[in-house]
């Protein structure tokens, strides 16, 4: 199986470098990476708007030079995070923590120099991950029916929502409304109109790049109008300041392999974002550093480890997302909605029956990250300037490119108004504290999970006890229940010590009341 | 990290929002259940095209009652204060109608022009000439990416 393997990879490297390929997956890079650099895009934003560009081409190409914005945005908001303190992209928030001390210290381009060694090792590893685990995991794969897709369907919604930033009955809320918004649109059974509010535009469900752009463009612009007031460092980078030294590179090496570690480790599990990720390898390195207080001051370790982290669960998130069709996150989901809408279902047939896109896309990971790394050294100083494009500037083009962007989707204006309309309840939501990327994972899955819910309720003759029947399934049912179960447990505790904490600080002000009260009479 | 996101909240800081945020889940919830049931239904045997759209829908009403039961719970004051932003806001949201409307009857040249300008006014510190000049080099970049190089399929000015 091995040999095969290899075999497969080098097929891959083959069509990666195939010429035509290569300038997609560069161009990808390129404008990820310019994109992701801009203040208030996130790697969201970033591919969202250029989704509609690779509609044009065909489906190795449109893919890999999808994956290509995805690492460049990705690594371009690494800098905004570290040199302007701005986390665009969640899992950068992290990095903000150390990274920014490192930049007002005068080291900033070491800090970069480090991302990048980091989420170059990182991708790496993670490549190597997904070479090995995509074939085992391909054969259990196809042992699925209906009932087991459902399950593990099942289980990333839960885990997607519940694992997410905020409250979980806040992530479970939004991921369920994703699922109502996926449900817009012609039933497949039936033929049925639902919920289209009489246009005949929603037959054919809601775009995906409209809601994206709605709930992570137009909503965000929505949230950050004249509120956004960058202050540009001023600071200029050269190619020498971003070579770290070798004492740096020693004292980011460890820090960076247990990153790794913490990022695959968490890359298997469907619904983990990257965000919970950095935040797991930062507290560990935090924890078994000798210097704990130096974290925050612009520590090293404190932007090899979280960055590697990200990397690397990015990488390994590919995994479940091409051999089983389910999304970690909500740019996974992006990236399965654009292989949707390229006529390609990801699954365990995508592996046997589209191995040229499957392989080429894990060589050009590869191939990515390396043009990534040799772009970004001579590039730094431009990404600089780019990080001082005032917001004022910025939000009024990105919308033309959003507007322009969704209307070329299908070239119907009829889009771009769907596209305010999650805007506006894309801020309503953000407004009242709610997450609204479960929401694309939910608006992805929503069809495949109504899809495969009906088709194994109608093997079973109705019963819903085949999902725990059938051990597999049984397995991920579980493990959903058992997410739920601990969220509430943690809930519970959380309430139990605040209500506690909240007696003890009352008795204490009591007790401070009582013993002032006794000086003053003594 | 306070530049990163700020939310627009100041003019419902005196309410707890999460009563709010319950409320509009109670609300979606319950009108996909009343609209699930003017599709068909049916039973787990034979699932209707309704039946689903329920089922997500009372999640969705049972997690909005979740929330705004919990909103009791935690009383703790929230962050700064943020006013609103109407300017911003009617300006973003009048250049998106701008550009669906002007793209519809004037063409794509017409409507780069409204979007970029109208929403550009919506910050307090672009001037009426540097929203001019920002729009102006918008067209430009409409014209060559879009219409040459992309060969959108646009019509540059039309009339009605």
């Amino acid at each position: 199986m091995l040999a095969q393997t290899l075999h497969d990879l080098l097929q891959g490297f083959h069509v990666a470098l195939e010429p035509h390929n290569l300038m997609w997956s560069f161009f990808g890079v390129l404008i990820g990476n310019l994109i992701g650099v801009l203040p208030g895009m996130g790697a969201l934003s970033a591919i969202s708007m250029l989704l509609p560009l690779t509609y044009t081409l065909k489906a190795v190409p449109a893919i890999l030079m999808l994956a290509g914005i995805f690492y460049g945005s990705q690594y371009g908001g690494a800098i905004g995070a570290i040199l302007l303190n701005l986390p665009c992209h969640p899992p950068h928030a992290v990095t903000c923590l150390d990274g920014y001390p490192m930049t007002l210290k005068g080291k900033g381009g070491t800090a970069l120099g480090i991302t990048m060694m980091s989420s170059f090792f990182a991708a790496s590893v993670g490549i190597l991950v997904m070479i090995f685990a995509s074939p085992l995991l391909v054969e259990i794969a196809f042992k699925f029916g209906p009932a087991e897709l459902f399950s593990i369907m099942l289980l990333g919604l839960v885990a997607g929502g519940t694992m997410s930033k905020g409250s979980p009955v806040k992530g479970i809320a939004m991921t369920a409304l994703g699922l109502l918004i996926g449900v817009v649109g012609t039933d497949v059974n039936t033929g049925t109109q639902r919920f289209n509010f009489g246009f005949a535009e929603l037959s054919d469900q809601v775009q995906l790049v409209a809601l994206a752009l709605g709930l992570f463009g137009v909503a965000d612009f929505l949230c950050n109008v004249n509120r956004m007031h960058i202050i540009g460092s001023g600071m200029k980078l050269g190619l020498r300041d971003m070579r770290p030294s070798m004492a740096e590179i020693k004292e980011a090496f460890w820090p960076m392999v247990r990153g790794t570690l913490v990022g695959t480790a968490f890359g298997g599990m469907p619904g983990t974002g990257p965000t919970i990720t950095t935040f797991i390898a930062y507290a560990f390195e935090k924890k078994i550093s000798k210097h704990p207080e130096r974290f925050g001051h612009g520590e090293l370790a404190g932007v090899a480890a979280p960055e590697a982290a990200s990397h690397s669960k990015t990488q390994v998130d590919f995994i479940p997302t091409m051999s089983l069709g389910i999304p970690g996150d909500a740019v996974m989901a992006l990236l399965l909605g654009a292989l949707l809408i390229q006529g390609i279902q990801p699954g365990p047939q995508l592996i046997s029956e589209h191995a040229d896109i499957f392989w080429g896309l894990i060589a050009s990971f590869w191939i990515g990250n390396l043009i990534l790394m040799l772009l970004n050294v001579p590039l730094i100083g431009i990404w600089v300037k780019l990080l001082q494009v005032p917001y004022r500037f910025m939000f009024p083009s990105a919308l033309f490119f959003i507007a322009v962007g969704v209307y070329s989707t299908n070239n119907s204006i009829f889009e771009v108004g769907e596209t305010l309309v999650f805007g506006l309840l894309g801020a309503v939501l953000v407004a009242l504290r709610f997450s609204v990327a479960p929401i694309l994972l939910g608006y992805v899955l929503g069809p495949l999970v109504e899809e495969n819910f009906r088709r194994a309720v109608l093997l079973s003759r109705g019963s819903l006890t085949v999902f725990v029947q059938r051990p597999i399934s049984a397995c991920f049912v579980a493990a959903s229940t058992a997410l739920i179960v601990l969220q509430l447990f943690f809930w519970l505790r959380g309430k139990h010590i605040a209500r506690r904490d909240r007696a003890v600080s009352r008795m204490q002000h009591q007790e401070g009341e009582a013993a002032g009260g006794g000086t003053q009479s003594a | 990290m306070e530049t990163g996101s700020p939310r627009p909240r100041g003019f419902m800081n005196r309410f707890h929002r999460d009563y709010y945020g319950g409320a509009l889940l109670i609300f979606i919830g319950l009108s996909a259940v009343y609209m699930g049931f003017g599709y068909h239904i049916g039973d787990l045997r034979h699932m209707g095209p309704g039946y689903f759209p329920v089922a997500v829908g009372s999640i969705i009403a049972a997690m909005g009652v979740l929330i705004a039961i919990g909103a009791r719970s935690h009383k703790e004051i929230d962050d700064e204060y943020l006013a609103p932003e109407w300017r911003g806001w009617i300006c973003i949201v009048l250049s998106i109608v701008a550009f669906l409307v002007i793209g519809h009857w004037g063409g794509l040249i017409p409507a780069t022009f409204a979007i970029v300008f109208i929403s550009a006014m919506g910050d307090k510190q672009n001037t009426v000439k540097g929203a001019f000049l920002l729009s102006a080099a918008m067209c430009l970049v409409a014209w060559l990416v879009f219409v040459l190089g992309l060969q959108l399929q646009f019509p540059l000015f039309t009339w009605g």
